[in-house]
């Protein structure tokens, strides 16, 4: 194919839209490194810290959709001290330098200064699309700066970020001339919007689809909403609270009613259970619902509402729903391909919320589930066995046991052999997370059969190191491995050191890893970033050369080509 | 120290088949993470050593049949749920649970007022029946059962936080607690205004 001319093998790959496809083909030779770089249009960067900013905008300066991902997941759980790093700004500086063409901007897990989202909001004429997941470190003002320079902006989407209120002017911010959004989603803000101005605003974007409101809205602010956008297609709504007499009660529900197009409802917070009868005559059409920020429903609610969800694809509740509530699920939702059933209850003893049943009855009424997260008390070997055989397409399978290393209650053996089955049915597995009582055995199958396992999470797992060499010698697709309080040391670390550099990271943290084993480990492969994360307190008392056998407390490596990383804290050591 | 637990569990004489050990819960004896956290240790060390394991030991085994412990010992980013979801969820019940929702009670004709925590009750019906039962020693008749109080001799009404007297009953439970300041049950006569729903 190197004598078609360029035109022709760049048109070629136009019809690869993966990144990973465009990735291999510009290794085949240089002419099609050539020919790729110059019309990649979207760029995904998994870590932020494998790549510096600038070499990326050189080697694709036609960017218009950049993906950049921060801290490692165990972030999102607290593991990792509050200013490890993954800055935004040095990316938005570097496109604003190498590609003013950007168009899209998706950051997760990433520290976001306001200072940033000036910048971001002055260097990019075509800027039409901003997603924030899970970041941190912007206030209000930065997202005004967003709505008054950013004309032509299609989608500002916020998802579970941490923004400091600075006040409600900044929707105020979208000129009048904005007409052009399609997709705002503020849910995560804590403080008050102007409501007049969302209404207009609103009312004046007439190919917005999804809006996804903030607590602070009432009821009657979302009524008034609604009467304008009846093509929404997906909905947040603000907090529930009404009185199911009151007259904006009434209007909402004419207001829904108008809503044909509605597909995806989120929100809820705060709703009291009688008033989800207003959604009821949208459920039929419904194919997302998230209620899992809904904790005033309980389970006979619950079973009413989604009794009449039977086009449902996807449903995040919480474990209030219980097992009887998730039988209904099963014999009702027969298009469900994800379902998320988080804790209600964390820290307290608690009614058994969900167990193994509501799992099992899942499992044998939705064939077509494919991603699973779930919360519960227990599980039994007998029930992960039936579900495996029940669902054997599952892509993510993530359960959690919310009692660190329980064992099946009936047999009080681990779930090794549950497991097991789970990975040797589903073939297709690229995500897995393990909980309960686990030995080494667990990882000779994963590492036997899970062929296509892409992440696994393992927490308090595990007898030794054979149990993370079985999955770092078996798992050739692995990319991610995240571990925490499990048994494994050195020689379970320096098995396989050729496998980090096929992988994105590794994350280790109170397991039996020395300073020692880091520092051969960093020796050894000078292409792994091998950070040591060291406890605030800890680092206060620590002598200046603390001994090689001190067991490391959290250990971030991954592959890079940028070399150690400048904005470290001083509580992070690269080896 | 990590193995040698092991190894001695693998040369132990038993009787029984394979599979079949008394449950002893081999996972809290290895240690992990070179670890331990002993079940003397405070709390206080088991959410800086990631351990909740002997707690448990210690829940199940000592305390079964009682009284489950007060606070299960809590590990660090465990269970692992996002901040901003635990943050939601927590601050709903913070705001819930936090040292009760006292507020004052008074009656008409009643010599001295009474104190009670709207968090306890799940609705109005429980509130009615604690009510009528903490003033019915002073023998002042039936209180009015369902909304609206038409033709009984007591209304329950309260003030609210902007300071108006409303009726008891008219807005969701939950919108109710938040809002509620004090209550007041007022004579039949003084209530008809408020009562009207017609």
């Amino acid at each position: 194919m190197t004598y078609f001319p360029e035109e022709v093998v760049e048109h070629i790959f136009d019809f690869l839209s993966s990144h990973r496809d465009r990735n291999i083909v510009s290794t085949v030779c240089k002419a099609w490194y050539r020919v790729e770089r110059l019309s990649r249009r979207s760029v995904f960067v998994g870590n932020c810290y494998a790549v510096r900013p600038g070499r990326v905008m050189a080697r694709f300066p036609g960017t218009k959709c950049l993906s950049v991902k921060g801290k490692p997941h165990f972030a999102d759980f607290n593991l990792v001290p509050h200013d490890w790093g993954g800055f935004a700004l040095p990316w938005i500086e570097a496109a604003a330098r190498g590609c003013p063409g950007l168009e899209e901007l998706r950051l997760k897990r990433m520290v976001v200064s306001d200072e940033s989202l000036e910048l971001l909001a002055r260097s990019f004429p075509n800027f039409k699309a901003l997603v924030l997941v899970s970041c941190e470190g912007f206030s209000t003002d930065g997202l005004a700066a967003i709505a008054t320079h950013c004309r032509g902006l299609r989608e500002l989407d916020l998802q579970e970020n941490e923004v400091e209120d600075h006040g409600r002017q900044w929707l105020s911010c979208f000129p009048d001339s904005c007409t052009s959004l399609e997709s705002l989603n503020f849910a995560c803000l804590k403080g008050e919007v102007n409501a007049g101005a969302l209404e207009r605003l609103v009312a004046r974007c007439v190919n917005l689809r999804s809006l996804k409101l903030n607590r602070a809205i009432s009821v009657e602010s979302l009524a008034r909403i609604l009467v304008r956008t009846p093509h929404l297609v997906e909905l947040g709504t603000g907090s529930f609270t009404v009185e199911h007499r009151a007259e904006a009660y009434q209007r909402l529900i004419h207001a829904f009613r108008k809503c044909k197009s509605l597909k995806s409802l989120s929100g809820f917070w705060d709703v009291a259970p009688r008033c989800l009868q207003s959604i009821y005559s949208i459920c039929p059409n419904l194919t997302v619902l998230n209620l899992s920020y809904a904790p005033a429903i309980q389970g006979a609610d619950l079973v009413k509402l989604i009794r009449h969800c039977f086009k449902l694809q996807k449903l995040w509740v919480l474990d209030c729903i219980g097992d009887k509530g998730l039988a209904v699920v099963a014999s009702t939702c027969k298009e469900l391909q994800e379902l998320r059933v988080f804790p209600s209850d964390i820290y307290g003893t608690g009614t058994a919320a969900v167990t193994e049943e509501g799992l099992v009855a899942i499992s044998s009424g939705c064939s077509k589930l494919n991603s699973l997260l779930y919360f519960c008390h227990q599980m039994t070997n007998a029930a992960l066995i039936t579900v495996a055989k029940n669902c054997p397409h599952f892509t993510r399978f993530r359960l959690c046991i919310l009692d660190p290393g329980k064992p099946d209650p009936d047999t009080n053996q681990p779930l090794d052999e549950g497991f097991g089955a789970i990975v040797r049915s589903c073939n297709d597995l690229r995500r897995l997370s393990l909980s309960g009582l686990l030995t080494d055995t667990v990882f000779l199958y994963i590492g036997e059969y899970a062929a296509r396992l892409e992440m696994l999470s393992i927490a308090f797992a595990g007898d030794s190191d054979k149990g993370m060499v079985y999955v770092l010698n078996g798992c050739k697709n692995l990319r991610k491995l995240e571990i925490r309080d499990s048994p494994f040391g050195d020689a379970a670390l320096l098995e396989n050191v050729g496998k980090y550099e096929t992988m994105r990271s590794l994350w280790m943290s109170s397991c039996d890893v020395t300073l020692g084993g880091c520092k051969a480990l960093a020796a050894k492969m000078p292409r792994l970033n091998v950070e040591v994360i060291n406890d605030r307190v800890e680092s206060d008392e620590m002598e200046e050369n603390p001994s090689d056998m001190h067991k490391v407390e959290k250990m971030y490596v991954y592959r890079t080509l940028a070399g150690a990383r400048n904005d470290a804290p001083e509580f992070v050591d690269i080896l | 120290m990590e193995g040698a637990g092991e190894s001695l569990r693998d040369t132990e004489l038993r009787l029984g088949l394979p599979g079949t050990d008394a449950p002893e819960k081999p996972a809290l004896t290895v240690t992990r993470g070179g670890k331990r956290a002993l079940p003397e240790d405070n709390e206080e060390a088991y959410a800086k050593s990631s351990k909740s394991s002997s707690a448990e030991e210690q829940g199940e085994g000592d305390l079964c049949g009682q009284e489950p412990p007060a606070a299960k010992a809590q590990v660090v980013g465990w269970p692992p749920i996002r901040s901003y979801r635990k943050n939601s969820l927590h601050a709903r019940k913070v705001e819930g649970e936090a040292a009760g929702l006292y507020v004052k009670v008074s009656m008409d004709g009643a010599p001295y007022l009474r104190k009670i925590d709207l968090k306890v009750y799940k609705g109005y019906k429980e509130l009615r029946e604690a009510l009528d039962d903490m003033f019915k020693c002073f023998s002042l008749g039936e209180f009015p059962r369902k909304e609206g109080c038409s033709g009984s001799e007591y209304a329950i009404t309260y003030e609210d936080k902007d300071g108006d007297l409303m009726l008891v009953g008219d807005v969701p439970w939950e919108m109710f607690i938040s809002s509620c300041r004090r209550l007041r049950i007022m004579k039949g006569s003084e209530a008809r205004g408020l009562g009207s729903r017609h």
